[in-house]
């Protein structure tokens, strides 16, 4: 049986999910089954890039206005200087031909590589199954999360 | 040394490398040899973890003015 690796994602930041899908990239093909966890600012990473965010009270709505997400609207963890930060970081990524946040997840998926959503942040945030990505393989909690990891050889909170 | 398959990967950085390679040897059989061109430096670290982890074996790597040759031989 393969050897498994879990990643929590709970960061939603560019730099970090980059971080994260080429863990789990390399672990993939390294014969690997990977599942990658994301959950809080993580969800932001595979919310869907077009659309509004439906969610029911003000407060909510508020929330999912200042925290839109999408791969294509993540923020740098560094220097992200209201934009100009990630824009230069964009502009030497594709010079060196650096694969995008939304390659890496086309990748991670060819690779076989397990995403799951977590349902108490949806639930807290209001969002519904439909803010997501259809790449989204399963919404689940932290059960889920701790029957993959209790098995993982290599367990990452990113 | 005679190699049954190119792989091109110059210009890639980790992990398209590896995530390449793991591709490109399904689609040899037990015992050919797959030839890797790299010139992402992390491939001479990164391709013996890979054959180490996935049980192929690396014949060798070599390199050549910032380009990297890496053969290895699909396991049986």
């Amino acid at each position: 049986m393969a050897e498994k690796i879990t990643l929590v994602v709970f960061s939603g930041e560019m730099d970090k999910a980059m971080a994260a899908f080429n863990i789990a990239i390399g672990a993939a093909s390294m014969g690997m089954e990977v599942s990658m966890f994301f959950t809080f600012w993580g969800l932001n990473i595979i919310k869907k890039n077009e659309g509004p965010i439906k969610s029911r009270g003000m407060m909510r709505k508020m929330l999912n206005f200042m925290n839109r997400g999408g791969s294509k609207r993540l923020p740098l963890s560094r220097f992200h200087m209201l934009g100009l930060g990630k824009w230069m970081m964009g502009k030497l990524m594709r010079e060196a031909k650096f694969p995008s946040v939304d390659e890496l997840i086309a990748t991670a998926k060819e690779a076989g590589v397990k995403f799951i959503a977590c349902t108490n942040t949806m639930g807290v945030m209001g969002l519904s199954k439909e803010a997501f990505i259809s790449e989204v393989d399963s919404f689940g909690g932290v059960a889920a999360y701790l029957a993959e990891a209790k098995e993982g050889r290599v367990n990452l909170f990113v | 040394m005679k190699t049954d398959a190119t792989l091109d990967c110059i210009g890639l950085y980790c992990p398209m490398p590896i995530y390449n390679t793991a591709k490109k040897i399904k689609e040899l059989k037990p015992g050919q040899v797959l030839e890797v061109l790299a010139d992402d430096e992390g491939i001479k670290e990164d391709m013996p973890a890979w054959c180490r982890t996935t049980g192929n074996e690396l014949l060798g790597i070599e390199e050549e003015n910032g380009e990297y040759k890496a053969y290895v031989r699909k396991a049986k």
